[in-house]
């Protein structure tokens, strides 16, 4: 039995973010050396949206770039079948930049993980902060995101996940139990 | 000791027989053949009920290879002449490329010897053309014949000077010993794996074409033809090859052949997992040579069926496909798979038979084909209904090399019996004593 | 769509979605090459070995390249292989090889069928035909195709031109599988001793004259001729040969404006193709390379683990 509950909607979702990007704005005193790099498949167009709040507010383009972490994964090779692979591009160097890793969920950590070992091949970053949209716990490895939309305290039979009016045709995120 | 077969069907060509009859062997010969022949008091009789089985003359492979001398780890003459009352052949021939060749009295003999000791199917050696089968010099024909060599060919060598052949088919003639061809120009075939045609140029693998065979296949014609004399064709495996035969039969020429039934059971498309045991010469052709080798059989084009059993062991065999050995084993599961050709109707059992022991015998002039009263008791028992798998692991040949492993078969030799005595049997033996 | 296979033979039984889904994998690695550090973990602990019966640079640098971007641990062997000089067999070589556990074995060999043989042997590691014989040589094609793919968006439709010894060439055949199975409309020239026998049958149009095979092609493959083939009558003279078949500025102008060349390379410049030509505008044949590391890197990724 699957039951599915809306506990964001688009307006929601929206004012999420809009906070986030003043947060992260606030946070790094402007748009100074920032970077927004977003986390296949979930977190890309939410980068995107981030990246063009932000330079809606500061009358500036922020550099964007894509992440694909699957040949980083912990698990990559235990599974039976090979996710499909998608690409990475970041077209830019990360030395000294402030980058901000975008992503939808927040579970296990394991995904921020494997990102974080990504971004190190392409420089040395001044710091790597987090924003996801959200944050459902049951962490396995000690990270913590810098900028959260919504605590959504979630057990491990439901599966949290964000629909997006770019892929999925709405905006909403929903609850549903497995 | 006097052996009574009772209740079989006895297809005999040689007498144009078939009909229910018991047999009796006395002395190692088969002394009468009637309706019912009562099992007389007072005499040591072992009698062996046949009802329904077939009972023919014991079949004849004039195509082999025993590899001893020289080659003992692939076969010897004891393990294979065992092969061969397995298989249900009671006379084999074998070839002359052995190590060293059996090109002199010498070999021919001791081949003899080691039949002898051994025991088992009555063997038969051919000996070689040439010396060393090296296509330069005759060997010496008539004392070759004088130590027992029925026949004479450079099988696996063959003769590829036309002028030597010539000489060759007109002294054997004289002397009255047939020589077998093996047909293959070695320029055209030369670097060839398999058949040339569409799955060769899938594989990558190095074609022969069919023109290597029957090419050198009209040569020999051409030859016989113009000298007045008679050879005989090994391996037959292409439609060409059989046109042209037939064609000079029609002419008179007196040209003898014979197949094997991997050509008539078998294609080139078999050699697709590249496996080795479907590697051999001539290599097996396209469905349309193997269904003109099925007419040539039905119409007498080809006049006998022979396995040519070539045992190469694992050395030879487990190898990378162009690095592997030329031959297949077929003494064990010859008969079975010829059988094919009664179910197809392509042959009748005694058309069948003809050309497994009646027309060999005829052509190599040795005993055997016949169940005439007074001739050897040779004697192959077929149950036409056994069910078998071929297992090689199970075979008395030494070697592995069947291209029809795992192949169900319906129908085979299930006793042999070698001048009057029984060498093979899977029946229930002996029947009851008096 | 999934990847399922065990080991990567040929092309001749692939299906279209496979083709492609290997094609994307690649484009998605290709990336990594162009970082400053060219290097993910993903194949971490695992081991590739390369087991050449051939003398062979590219393709073995390309699969070593390739192994070490993904952090496997990559070990070449040189061995020689002959049916004169009997050394040890290859089914020896492969038990030996399987004792030490590696993960991947790539292997090329003069003998048509030969990665066969191991594939059959080794139930637990990944096989990878880097050319057998004249038989196959899938990862050449692979990687001409995720080159046509790259550079014309597509492969179904066009028409490729493939000229020269197509009855040795390993490349003709996998590439005739590989692009009749995507779609492509493919051509045939070369001398008539190097035109293997029913051909036409593997769905590709023959043709005599070079002219004819290029005519409107969108894609010009040129295969490598063995000079020693002269000795077997194979053709007359290099000098015949480059008359009929060589690749020149003349006969480039009657395929499409924008047509590309490629060459599976070594290339004998002036013999199969003109100088001009292999270093002109039309000529991908150093993307090939390029794409090739990609290509295999895809291949050890799909291949690796999760058995």
């Amino acid at each position: 039995m699957t039951k599915k509950k809306v506990v964001m909607d688009a307006e929601g979702i929206d004012r999420s973010l809009t906070r986030i990007a003043y947060e992260i704005l606030e946070e790094n005193k402007g748009i100074r050396d920032l970077v927004v790099i977003g986390i296949r498949e979930g977190g890309v167009c939410l980068a995107e949206r981030i990246a063009k709040k932000i330079s809606n507010i500061e009358k500036t383009d922020v550099p964007l770039g894509i992440l694909d972490i699957t040949l980083y994964r912990d698990d990559v090779l235990s599974t039976a079948k090979k996710p499909k692979l998608g690409k990475t591009d970041i077209p830019f160097s990360l030395d000294n930049k402030k980058v901000v890793l975008v992503d939808d969920v927040i579970f296990t950590g394991r995904t921020i993980r494997a990102a974080m070992d990504a971004l190190m091949d392409f420089g040395r970053p001044t710091l790597i902060q987090l924003a996801v949209l959200i944050d459902r716990g049951h962490r396995e490895l000690p990270i913590r995101p810098n900028f959260v939309g919504n605590s959504l305290p979630s057990s491990l039979w439901e599966e949290v996940s964000v629909h997006l009016a770019e892929i999925e045709g709405i905006d909403e995120v929903v609850i549903e139990n497995i | 000791m006097r052996l009574l077969l009772k209740g079989g069907r006895i297809i005999d060509p040689s007498q144009n027989m078939d009909a229910t009859m018991d047999l009796l062997i006395e002395k190692g010969t088969v002394s009468r053949i009637a309706t019912t022949i009562p099992e007389r008091k007072g005499e040591k009789t072992a009698v062996i009920d046949l009802t329904g089985m077939i009972l023919t003359p014991g079949l004849i492979d004039m195509h082999t290879h025993l590899r001893e001398p020289g080659h003992e780890y692939k076969e010897t003459v004891q393990t294979g002449s065992e092969a061969a009352v397995a298989g249900g052949f009671t006379s084999i021939a074998c070839m002359a490329n052995t190590e060293p060749i059996n090109d002199n009295r010498s070999v021919t003999e001791f081949i003899l010897r080691q039949a002898q000791a051994a025991g088992m199917a009555r063997v038969y050696p051919v000996a070689a053309v040439s010396k060393g089968e090296q296509g330069k010099f005759l060997t010496e024909f008539a004392d070759l014949k004088d130590a027992g060599a029925v026949a004479l060919s450079d099988d696996g060598n063959p003769v590829m000077d036309s002028r030597l052949m010539r000489n060759a088919l007109e002294y054997a003639s004289s002397l009255g010993i047939p020589i077998i061809s093996h047909c293959e120009d070695t320029n055209l075939s030369a670097g060839g794996q398999m058949n040339e045609g569409y799955t060769s140029t899938e594989l990558g693998l190095q074609g022969i074409p069919n023109t290597a065979e029957h090419i050198m296949i009209a040569r020999d014609i051409a030859l016989a033809e113009f000298s007045n004399v008679s050879v005989h064709i090994a391996h037959v495996s292409t439609a060409e090859s059989v046109r042209i035969i037939r064609e000079a039969k029609k002419r008179g020429v007196m040209v003898t052949a014979e197949t094997a039934p991997h050509y008539f059971t078998l294609t080139d498309e078999a050699l697709k997992e590249f496996s080795t045991n479907y590697k051999m010469y001539p290599p097996l052709r396209k469905n349309e040579d193997v269904e003109a080798i099925k007419e040539g059989l039905k119409d007498g084009t080809i006049d006998a069926i022979a396995s040519d059993h070539a045992p190469h062991s694992s050395i030879e065999k487990d190898v990378e496909f162009e690095y592997a050995a030329n031959g297949i084993i077929g003494l064990e599961t010859s008969l079975s798979a010829s059988l094919i050709l009664v179910k197809e109707n392509v042959l009748s059992l005694s058309q069948l038979i003809e050309k497994m022991s009646t027309n060999p015998s005829g052509i190599l002039k040795i005993p055997g084909g016949t169940l005439k009263a007074g001739s050897n008791a040779d004697i192959t028992v077929i149950d036409l209904q056994k069910k078998w798998i071929v297992k090689a692991d199970t075979f008395r040949s030494k070697s592995r090399n069947t291209p029809f492993e795992g192949r169900k078969f319906r129908g085979r030799a299930v006793l042999t019996i070698v001048g009057g005595n029984v060498k093979y049997s899977i029946l229930s033996l002996p029947g009851r004593k008096i | 769509m999934k990847f399922e296979r065990k080991d990567i033979l040929g092309l001749k039984d692939y299906s279209r979605d496979e083709i492609n889904f290997i094609l994307d994998t690649a484009e998605s690695l290709k990336e990594i090459s162009t970082r400053k550090i060219k290097k993910v973990p993903t194949l971490r602990g695992k081991t590739v070995i390369s087991l050449f019966y051939e003398p062979s640079t590219r393709t073995r640098t390309s699969f070593e390249i390739a192994a070490k971007r993904l952090s496997a641990d990559a070990v070449n062997i040189t061995a020689s292989a002959s049916s004169v000089v009997k050394g040890e067999t290859l089914i020896d070589t492969a038990r030996n090889l399987e004792s030490m556990n590696p993960d991947i074995i790539i292997m090329r060999h003069s003998a048509a069928g030969a990665p066969h043989i191991l594939a059959r042997l080794l139930k637990h590691q990944s096989i990878i035909n880097a050319g057998d014989g004249a038989h196959e040589h899938p990862t050449q094609s692979l990687l001409d195709m995720m080159t046509i793919r790259e550079k014309r968006g597509k492969i179904d439709g066009l028409r490729v031109a493939l000229i020269g010894d197509i009855a040795h060439s390993r490349v003709a055949r996998s590439n005739i599988y590989g692009l009749t199975i995507m779609g492509a409309e493919v051509a045939l020239c070369g001398p008539a001793m190097m035109m293997p026998r029913e051909i036409d049958k593997m769905g590709v149009t023959v043709h005599n004259r070079m002219e004819e095979a290029i005519r409107d092609a969108d894609i010009i493959m040129m295969l490598r001729i063995q000079l020693e083939r002269q000795k077997n009558n194979m053709f007359p003279s290099v000098r015949e040969y480059a008359k009929l078949y060589c690749l020149t500025p003349d006969r480039v102008k009657m395929a499409k404006k924008n047509v590309l060349v490629m060459h599976p390379g070594p290339i004998n410049r002036g013999v199969e193709i003109d100088p001009q030509i292999a270093d002109g505008p039309y000529s991908v044949i150093l993307e090939q390379v390029t794409n090739g590391v990609a290509l295999r890197m895809a291949l050890l990724y799909l291949l690796a683990g999760g058995k």
